[in-house]
């Protein structure tokens, strides 16, 4: 190959890179064996807690993924196939993602979906900016119970433009109409809310969305999938732009990512949308078949214009879910919604009768609910840590004045025993703390 | 191919839920529920097997396909860090996991995971720190433009302007004005390279800083990169460097060292973590001492003791660019690639990936138009002009390969070379995929001269030929459901 | 390549036409060049009835496969008419640029600034130029 190229050596190759460009150290360690490596990462593995029994949510869900979900996106055609730039030879995924897209709107009751965004936090911000330019204005109302975890995101983001944030704190669980409604003016570009929300609370958001609108504000709404196997869907009242994080569609927890993005919006913001979108088209034959459509938004003439710097998407999650989404199907997701809320308000039953928790009832939950404990909320977590539960999540880690309360998840995985053992172990950790103060 | 939603029957299933085993509860309001079932498909799991299956043997891949696609370096992904990303102790892992009380202690084996990838990423580019966080190369170059950013906003400079040379990918302007700045575009000159006059030109105090890649997008090194480096640096600009084509150097030069401040990476390109047909991808950032304080939070930090923890005291830190730490399950399998390599596999990778794209270029020159007729890195350039003489645009060479059961080079890209054909073969291809990549590419030639049509016409044997692209952006149809198109629901 | 410069019209650099009527009303578009240059059309966004606009600055913005692309208001005034059938029809753009793809009338407020466009000459000359 060399004689070909007409060198004499490799090193002939790179010579436009003059000695004083050397590294100046490349101390990395010896290549292993795939079998070290292995070994070495296993040992890793091993140090982390995965065997707690979870009982903590916050946007983030232990569902059971069918291992049919994994066994499809496996496939090496679907896992190293690149971005379907050429359509012709990259049908599987271009069909695999508008299958996903209409999925997505089979759940929201929305128009059109993208065919994803990296994760719900991204997403939502998307969805904020996406309003912002529509409308012209630079005024967001966000409700408190928007996932603290994506709002921290959003601030970072959002720290050098002008654009003006009011928060709304909820009442007794659910949206604050009446602050809400002073809120909302002709400078807002969008109205924020989450359904449930981080606390867990279901609201019905149609006289909001109805509200905004009349003052040519934007309603974003940021949803929990499982939950819409029950709840009624955003596109039913109106909401403008649907977000969420899909990783309870069958992606496993993985300390963080990779993760998946939906964003669905009704018809007159299909091309405001960011992200890629899968669209149906035919071939010379006249043969239905799927490309990537409206790329143009996507790296503007004026490239400054794009509509995000999004270049990827979350391809291969997305297929993932929609492998997910098949399975379960109309039947499978509602009777997965029914046995979720069941197990969570049994748990609700069994904690009332417990002394020093109070179960907080201002408003429905559907598999997520808020406790308020007599006693830190951390500490309580703490020792319950070493009964084998996460027992659930301390609100103080974003609410500072939350010190004694923290939401507890719980999904069709959580057996009855479980759900009793936890009890047992709340009983006597509270007692311990009782005795101590 | 049928849709999934066009198998559906009434009635079927393909999950299996276990029966409750609580109470049933007492209804939930009304108004909060849904009235009618999602229209999801009703369907067996053999039915969704099959379907995804079939699907599935319509893509071409890496692993069934040669790929050379420039400037997305599509080597091999070993296979055996997709059973490692399945390992409960990483899959089981609850993100919010740190924030419960004692939380530490639940994931040192994920916490020191990142800190060691921080560590190899740091040693192989040079720099003293890093972040995992950003989920894709475009995020961390958003990223990076917003430690930029933020950097000169400590300092109390006006800057306006981010230079970006004219062969750039489109995500490096983009980027730069979600950070609140505007480019300025600098040509390269006849051999490929930026022009040292012209970066000179606009080079002024309101110059927040220059980005580029290095190799550039074709492909070439460019030599002068530390003379323009101290340029930039003596109008208190910033060296941004995009981690692209890192493929071509690992090894041999490290960003750092040359004088950028600050880079991303693509770990689904240079650390070959699987595409997925698009993503999930990881693209971390390297910075400087200049740029450390502004790192997002939170960051891992190693006590004395031995312990790994989540430190979040970092005042100047431009905040929370993801929710959590980064594409963990994503950033796993890069750490195992690098594990696997070491020092020696990764300085062969770029021996072999450059000496596969000069061999694929000294022997296809003859045939095709060559944009740079110089060595090259891990990519190269050629143009279909002469081709085009006859009819032949590069869109009919890429349509061509297609048919030969070859994934096409990247076409139209950069925007620099006219009829642009750019390959990256990487370093996995053997000579013998080589080859036939080239024989192919010289079959595509040669009937260019003698049977242009045939091109044409080209895919003839996959499942579709060319689709109407125009059709599917004025005939929208995004969504199966979309009320004027069909009846909602499953077939009863 | 060959394109069609109508010579009762007067042109921008950034290839749009202006017809001015006599009642104050300029009808704008893009020309032949421009649809050419841009590829098969695939969505027009018209301006907002009403809005004002500046000569070269954003009067409209239209999407072909390849990109999509700002079309800049040849003369300043207030929008008083946009082509609706081009929502339904963005070819038309492609079809007939100088008659059926009018993008916009606008009612001018400065008739100094007609002095800034070019003939159909000028505008000739300044393609063989680019070219």
């Amino acid at each position: 190959m060399l004689s070909v190229i007409g060198v004499t050596d490799i090193s002939d190759l790179f010579k436009d890179i003059q000695p004083h460009h050397a590294p100046r150290s490349f101390d990395l360690p010896d290549g292993k064996s795939e079998f070290e490596v292995v070994e070495y990462l296993r040992g890793l593995a091993k140090k982390n807690a995965a065997d707690l029994t979870l009982f903590v949510g916050g946007g983030y869900y232990d569902h059971y993924i069918p291992a049919v979900v994994p066994a499809m996106t496996s496939r090496g055609e679907f896992l190293t196939a690149y971005t379907p730039y050429q359509p012709e030879c990259s049908q599987g995924t271009l069909q695999a993602l508008y299958e996903y897209q209409s999925n997505i709107c089979a759940l929201t009751g929305m128009d059109a979906s993208n065919a994803s965004l990296y994760d719900g936090g991204t997403a939502l911000y998307e969805a904020m900016m996406m309003a912002i330019r529509t409308t012209g204005r630079d005024r967001i109302v966000m409700d408190g119970g928007v996932s603290p975890i994506f709002r921290k995101m959003i601030r970072s983001y959002t720290d050098n433009l002008n654009i003006q944030f009011v928060e709304v704190e909820p009442s007794h669980g659910q949206s604050d109409r009446k602050r809400i409604s002073r809120a909302l003016d002709k400078n807002t570009a969008a109205m924020i809310l989450q359904n449930p929300n981080f606390f867990g609370a279901i609201d019905d958001h149609s006289d909001i969305v109805q509200e905004a609108h009349e003052a040519g504000v934007l309603v974003i709404q940021s949803v929990y999938p499982i939950a819409l196997g029950m709840l009624k869907p955003p596109g039913e009242i109106g909401v403008d732009i649907v977000t969420g994080e899909g990783q309870s569609l069958g992606l496993p927890l993985s300390f963080g990512g990779p993760y998946l993005g939906f964003m669905a919006v009704r018809k007159k913001l299909i091309r405001k949308m960011p992200g890629r979108i899968v669209g149906e088209t035919v071939d010379t034959r006249g043969r239905r078949c799927f490309v990537n459509t409206l790329q143009a938004r996507e790296q503007h003439i004026r490239r400054e214009k794009a509509t995000s710097n999004i270049c990827t998407n979350v391809a291969l999650c997305a297929v993932q879910a929609t492998v997910y989404m098949s399975l379960l199907g109309r039947k499978g997701l509602q009777e997965l919604a029914q046995l979720n809320l069941d197990k969570a308000e049994y748990m609700k039953g069994q904690l009332e009768s417990v002394e020093g928790v109070e179960v907080k009832q201002g408003s429905p939950t559907f598999n997520e609910f808020t406790v308020a404990l007599s006693v830190d909320a951390v500490e309580v977590i703490s020792r319950m840590i070493d009964h084998g539960f996460a027992a659930g999540f301390p609100l103080s880690r974003y609410y500072p004045g939350m010190k004694n309360y923290m939401t507890i998840a719980v999904t069709e995985k959580r057996t009855k025993d479980e759900i009793d053992g936890y009890i047992h172990a709340l009983k006597m950790v509270l007692a311990e703390l009782k005795v101590s103060v | 191919m049928d849709l999934i939603f066009e198998k559906s029957r009434s009635g079927r299933k393909g999950y299996s839920l276990p029966g409750t085993d609580v109470p049933q509860s007492s209804e939930m309001d009304q108004r909060y529920r849904r009235t009618v079932e999602a229209p999801l498909p009703e369907i067996t799991e053999l039915d969704v097997v099959r379907h995804f299956t079939q699907l599935s043997r319509r893509n071409f891949s890496v692993d069934g396909n040669i790929y050379p696609l420039g400037s997305c370096t599509m080597k091999y992904n070993p296979r055996f860090t997709e059973m490692l990303a399945g390992l409960a102790g990483f899959a089981q892992l609850h993100p919010l996991l740190p924030q419960l009380g004692k939380g530490y202690e639940l994931v040192q084996g994920a916490l020191q995971l990142l800190y060691e990838m921080e560590s190899l990423l740091c040693e192989i580019t040079g720099f003293s720190a890093m972040t995992l966080q950003p989920l894709a190369g475009a995020h961390g170059e958003l990223t990076g433009v917003m430690m930029m950013a933020a950097y000169h906003k400590a300092r109390g400079h006006q800057k306006r302007f981010i230079i970006v040379p004219d062969s750039a990918h489109g995500t490096n302007p983009a980027s730069a004005v979600i950070a609140g700045y505007e480019t300025v575009m600098v040509p390269s000159a006849s051999q490929g390279i930026l022009d040292m006059k012209a970066i000179k030109a606009v080079l002024n105090d309101q110059v927040a800083g220059l980005m580029l890649t290095c190799p550039n997008t074709v492909g070439i090194f460019n030599s002068d990169i530390d003379k323009i480096a101290k340029m930039v640096h003596e109008v208190d600009g910033l060296m941004y460097y995009d981690g692209a084509n890192l493929n071509a150097i690992l090894g041999k030069c490290r960003p750092g060292d040359l004088g950028f401040d600050v880079m991303h990476m693509n770990l689904h390109k240079t650390f070959s973590t699987p595409h997925g047909g698009g993503g999930p991808g990881s693209g971390p950032v390297g910075v400087s001492e200049k740029l450390l304080p502004f790192l997002p939070i939170s960051r891992v930090v190693k006590e004395a003791n031995g312990q790994y923890r989540l430190n979040y005291d970092y005042p100047d830190s431009i905040g929370y660019m993801a929710s959590f730490y980064g594409n963990f399950g994503v950033l796993l399998k890069a750490f195992a690639y690098i594990l696997l390599l070491g020092r020696q596999g990764l300085a062969d990778v770029s021996d072999h990936a450059v000496l596969n794209a000069n061999y694929v270029m000294a022997r296809l020159k003859k045939h095709f138009h060559l944009a740079y007729d110089r060595i090259c890195m891990h990519e190269c350039v050629f143009s279909a002009v002469k081709q085009a003489a006859h009819g032949v645009h590069a869109v009919d060479i890429a349509k061509f390969l297609i048919d030969q059961g070859i994934h096409p080079m990247t076409i139209y890209f950069p925007l620099i070379v006219r009829e642009a054909m750019m390959i990256e073969p990487t370093e996995t291809e053997s000579k013998e995929s080589l080859d036939r990549f080239i024989d192919a590419m010289i079959q595509a030639s040669d009937l260019s001269l003698s049977h242009p049509d045939v091109l044409k016409e080209c895919p003839q044997i996959m499942p579709i030929t060319r689709p109407d692209e125009v059709k599917a952006a004025r005939d929208l149809n995004v969504n199966f459901f979309a009320a004027e198109q069909r009846a909602a629901g499953p077939v009863a | 390549m060959e394109v069609d410069v109508r010579d009762d019209l007067l042109y921008t650099k950034e290839h749009e036409w202006v017809s001015i009527a006599d009642d104050g009303i300029a009808t704008a578009g893009i020309t032949d060049y421009a649809q050419t240059s841009l590829g098969d059309i695939t969505y027009v966004e018209l301006p907002m009835l009403e809005g004002e606009v500046e000569q070269f600055e954003q009067l409209a913005s239209i999407e072909s496969v390849k990109a999509a692309s700002d079309v800049y208001a040849p003369l300043s005034g207030k929008i008083v008419e946009v082509n609706a059938d081009l929502e339904t029809d963005p070819d038309l753009l492609n079809k007939s640029c100088y008659e059926l793809g009018w993008l916009a009338k606008i009612e001018i407020s400065s008739d100094e600034e007609i002095s800034k466009l070019m003939s159909a000459d000028e505008y000739r000359s300044y393609l063989d130029n680019i070219e």
